[in-house]
């Protein structure tokens, strides 16, 4: 079937027609209906793309008939495809939501542009995931993040203008210093395909232009991922920002940098450069370790419920890295399945946060006094959310935690074992402080309107965290597709 | 039903239920039906178990893949067995102590408590049924979150407080420690179930299988092993019912039952030979540490709460001493002082109610007033010291043997002088009760009675329980005796 071919194309084109539709269309329903069914249309594709990687076979295709490696090759594997899943499918559930969030949360004559934009920013990310061209991954990721920048812009604190503002100072300075390593690296291979650039790389692996690459690609990639020290935007963008706004950049935009990251230290650079050359694990080390000690640190003593999941998603992310760090086939799967089940967390907690917002007034933690009585439902999916970032059995979380241990302890590494669950234990301490301003205090006098979130937000923030404890309960999907990405990419290193 | 099916139905009896009072919310006398009737059937389904075991069988249940290599199994063996019976047939016991209990203080939020014991209920069926670690741990965890709520149920700062130290000391350990050893063990053995003579076997040194030791044992708070031992004096914020829960039915004994079959199942006694001579240092510290602060303890569930920690202390010495017959006496004394404790705690939150009062100076007299309640209070004090006809006898009997065959005479003298110590700050108490007069200043408020009705049923059948026990112990000895016999 002719159309089965071009899935590949169709996974990124069809988000990006549905943005400039919804800008004629103007009207908030029906630019929601247009982008809500582009992302379906997208979450469809990223299945059937799936099942066609589950075999191992990669699936190529190339943009307008030009064959690589002049032209530009869409190239989908199993850790891309595990990623075009997670970002489709974070979409179509964060989308139906939005209908009722922005409600509130943003001018009523700015919800066609909030659609017009989250389908930008889908599209972008997409295109990162499927491109095999390293400029195109640029290109993408300029659109994805100009998007985000007008999302998180469209929040109705005006304090979101100032956080859009600074994202993109930082952003624009990461995605600098990614196009000058791309730059280097078209400049000493020749080509921007990186499927021919791994190949060509072989010769000139330790030049001083190719560390440099290497070099500006990892800072540039790290401001993006918001690893510590470069992480000073995510607080606040992911605070001022609308509730679904946030949930979906926590669950989508950090991961598909940290899946570029990867991409690029496997299938381009290669493991030996990376890690035995080089003394990047341990500099990754040392910064995971400082982020999931410090940004945990930091978020028990937050006054906002956003803020303080911003400083745990901080946490994870160092988590990711952390995995990474360590070179094993352990290791990276603990990283990826981590991408996959803090997203699936993180995302299902924004979204119940957003049900707060919508009801109680604001996220503060004093307004949020005795939620548990007045919104049972939501607060007991937070503290399920909670459970998962700490790592309880029976959510995803554990299911990261348990590899990541193994990995250090397969290192013989036991200081490392204890740190990770030391800073579990954090993490309990910063849940801990949502259930007893929850349950143990009483309502505030002057919330809105004392009820249960509607089910239009509160039923897509359930799929997600119905979601966490069924990935950890029944990881055959997310740890095999892990470990077979994980395995499929140190196997083919040199 | 199959073995397998019978494990599913002990799993989701509890959890069936848990819903079902939930939705009786409404209807108190219902609601409260529906937890007996839980209760009732969970017993029956348990006790459905036990011919198969008794004959050598071991009911297997697998239900899903948690990780790759990684089973969420069951698989129910002797000690596993007593623990369930022990949990569920006192839960019968307990729910029908806290009908009387909650309804003569009034308490609220009973929907709530009701549900959240029928799922700490499921939660020790899934640790007591576990087929190898990771279950134990999912199962073990989930009891630690389930009774959260239960402990800080007061809602008070003095709940919230109380409800810090508990979860803190208990996720502490199990996060910063077993979970660690639980991945090492499947990193070294390859897997975690438990196989009887251990899975370790000659893959580790000593000094590597010690500290692996070590972690495990400290890494199970809930056997309340000094220094991570002021959860359970913390805990007795809650109300009295939960506290039964807590040192008698599910959470101390979830923790010494994962202790012991630890050591027997993942170590094996013949691996550890040799290196739990500190273990029983620390035990035997426990035990007599313990006992001192529960003698200048004023207030009666404080001394009841360290008489607990001295007493799942005795479990571990027991079993660290790596003698057979003071193992039997370890796993009989988990049914005996459940036994027991249960029916102190009942005491305790009878005197409560009828008479508000909670310090032991306070109980001149009251005896008097409440014969049946200080009647089973002296019965479970009996228990505790080890004297006859109650239950602790028995298994002290056994682990003296067992000491006194390894001529391990530091335990003897332990077990020996701890017995003494126990008797210090338990026979006052009822000797107060019926053989002082009641001063006017300490009775305080109007004239009292005995307690509600159930509470007096509940406490009447657990004292009569702790003395059947004693003539009659032949089923937990044969459980006992089993879990030493390596198929």
């Amino acid at each position: 079937m002719s159309l089965a071919l071009h899935l590949p194309a169709l996974q990124v084109v069809v988000p990006l027609m549905a943005a400039p539709l919804a800008v004629l269309v103007r009207r908030a329903g029906a630019a929601f209906l247009v982008v809500t069914g582009a992302s379906w249309v997208a979450f469809a594709t990223a299945i059937a793309l799936w099942s066609a990687t589950s075999e191992g076979a990669a699936v190529s295709y190339a943009i307008g008939s030009w064959p690589p490696p002049w032209g530009i090759e869409y190239r989908v594997d199993r850790l891309s495809s595990f990623i075009l899943l997670l970002v489709s499918g974070m979409a179509a559930i964060t989308l139906p939501y939005s209908r009722a969030s922005i409600e509130r949360e943003i001018a009523p004559e700015q919800h066609y542009l909030y659609y017009a934009m989250l389908a930008l920013c889908l599209t972008g990310l997409l295109g990162i995931t499927m491109t095999g061209d390293a400029f195109n991954i640029f290109v993408f990721l300029e659109i994805s993040s100009l998007s985000t920048y007008v999302l998180i812009a469209l929040g109705r604190d005006r304090r979101a203008l100032v956080a859009a503002y600074h994202y993109l100072v930082m952003g624009t300075i990461g995605a600098t210093f990614i196009v000058i390593g791309i730059g280097l690296l078209y400049l000493t291979t020749g080509t921007l395909n990186l499927a021919d650039m791994a190949a060509r790389l072989r010769d000139v692996r330790e030049t001083r232009p190719v560390l440099a690459a290497l070099a500006f690609l990892t800072v540039g990639l790290s401001l993006k991922l918001a690893l510590f020290p470069l992480h000073q935007w995510l607080p606040n963008a992911y605070t001022y920002a609308p509730s679904a706004v946030s949930a979906f950049l926590a669950a989508t935009a950090t991961k598909v940098s940290i899946y570029v990251l990867i991409r690029f230290y496997y299938s381009v650079f290669g493991e030996s450069l990376i890690f035995d050359a080089l003394p990047l694990p341990q500099v990754m080390l040392i910064l995971s370790l400082a982020a999931m000690f410090g940004a945990s640190a930091v978020a028990i003593v937050q006054h906002d419920l956003k803020r303080l999941f911003a400083y745990s998603s901080l946490a994870q992310i160092g988590y990711i890295t952390l995995g990474l760090s360590f070179g094993s086939v352990t290791g990276l799967t603990a990283s990826i399945v981590h991408i996959f089940n803090h997203a699936v967390t993180k995302g299902g907690l924004f979204l119940l946060v957003g049900g707060a917002m919508a009801v109680m007034g604001g996220t503060n933690l004093g307004r949020l006094s005795g939620m548990g009585r007045v919104m049972p439902l939501t607060s007991f999916g937070i503290v399920l959310g909670g459970l998962s970032l700490i790592g309880v059995p029976g959510t995803a979380g554990f299911v990261s935690k348990w590899y990541l241990i193994l990995a250090a302890l397969e290192k013989g590494q036991w200081w490392l074992a204890m740190a990770i669950v030391a800073s579990s234990l954090l993490a309990v301490a910063y849940v801990w402080r949502f259930v007893e301003v929850a349950y143990f205090r009483p309502p505030q006098g002057d919330a809105v309107d004392l009820r249960e979130a509607r089910p239009g937000l509160l039923i897509p923030a359930w799929l997600l965290v119905a979601a966490t404890l069924y990935f950890g309960l029944e990881t055959s999907f997310s740890v095999r597709s892990a470990a077979a990405a994980a395995g499929m990419l140190i196997g083919a290193g040199r | 039903m199959t073995g397998g099916e019978s494990i599913l139905a002990a799993l989701a009896i509890p959890l069936v239920g848990a819903a079902a009072i939930a939705a009786c919310g409404r209807r108190p006398n219902l609601r409260e039906g529906a937890t007996l009737l839980t209760s009732v059937l969970l017993f029956a389904c348990v006790t459905a178990l036990l011919p198969e075991v008794l004959g050598g069988g071991r009911p297997r249940l697998r239900l899903l893949e948690l990780l790759p290599g990684l089973p969420l199994a069951f698989e129910v063996e002797p000690l596993g067995m007593l623990f369930a019976l022990v949990a569920s047939g006192l839960w019968i016991v307990n729910s029908l102590y806290s009908i009387g209990y909650m309804r003569a203080n009034d308490e609220m939020h009973q929907t709530r408590f009701y549900v959240l014991f029928a799922l700490a209920l499921a939660a020790t069926i899934g640790v007591a049924f576990a087929a190898n670690l990771i279950t134990l741990y999912l199962f073990y965890e989930m009891l630690t979150l389930v009774t959260y709520p239960l402990v800080t149920h007061a809602g008070t700062d003095e709940a919230r407080r109380g409800g810090r130290v508990y979860l803190a000391l208990l996720l502490g350990t199990s996060v910063l420690f077993l979970l660690p050893a639980i991945v090492f063990t499947w990193h070294v053995a390859g897997t975690t179930s438990f196989v009887s003579g251990g899975i370790l076997d000659g893959r580790l040194a000593p000094l590597a299988l010690a500290l692996l030791l070590a972690l495990f044992i400290f890494g199970i708070g809930k056997a309340a092993l000094m220094p991570f031992h002021r959860w359970l004096p913390a805990a007795m914020v809650a109300p009295t019912p939960v506290s039964a829960l807590l040192h008698a039915v599910a959470v101390v004994k979830a923790g010494v039952f994962a202790v012991v079959k630890i050591l027997l199942y993942v170590f094996g006694l013949a691996a550890l030979a040799g290196i739990t001579d500190w273990l029983v240092g620390i035990a035997a510290f426990t035990i007599v540490a313990a006992s001192v602060v529960a003698l200048r303890a004023d207030n009666l569930k404080r001394r009841l709460a360290y008489s607990t920690v001295s007493q799942l202390a005795y479990v571990v010495l027991a079993t660290a001493l790596l003698a057979p017959a003071s193992v039997i006496g370890a796993v009989v004394h988990i049914a005996a002082h459940a036994l027991g404790k249960i029916t102190l705690f009942f005491a305790a939150g009878a005197i409560y109610t009828a008479a508000h009062k909670t310090e032991v100076s306070q109980l001149d007299g009251i005896g008097r007033s409440m014969p049946w309640t200080m009647g089973a209070f002296a019965v479970g004090a009996l228990s505790m010291i080890g004297l006859p006809p109650a239950a602790g006898f028995v298994s002290k009997w056994y682990m003296l043997s067992g000491a006194m065959a390894q001529a391990h005479w530091f335990a003897v003298i332990i077990i020996i002088g701890s017995t003494l110590l126990n008797a210090s700050y338990f026979l006052p108490i009822v000797h107060r009760a019926f053989f002082r007069p009641a001063s006017p200043a300490a009775a305080g408020g109007a004239a009292h009675g005995e307690a509600p009705l159930p509470m007096v049923i509940a406490l009447t059948l657990t004292a009569a329980g702790t003395i059947a026990f004693f003539f009659a112990p032949d089923l937990p000895l044969a459980l006992a005796r089993q879990t030493l016999v390596t198929p």
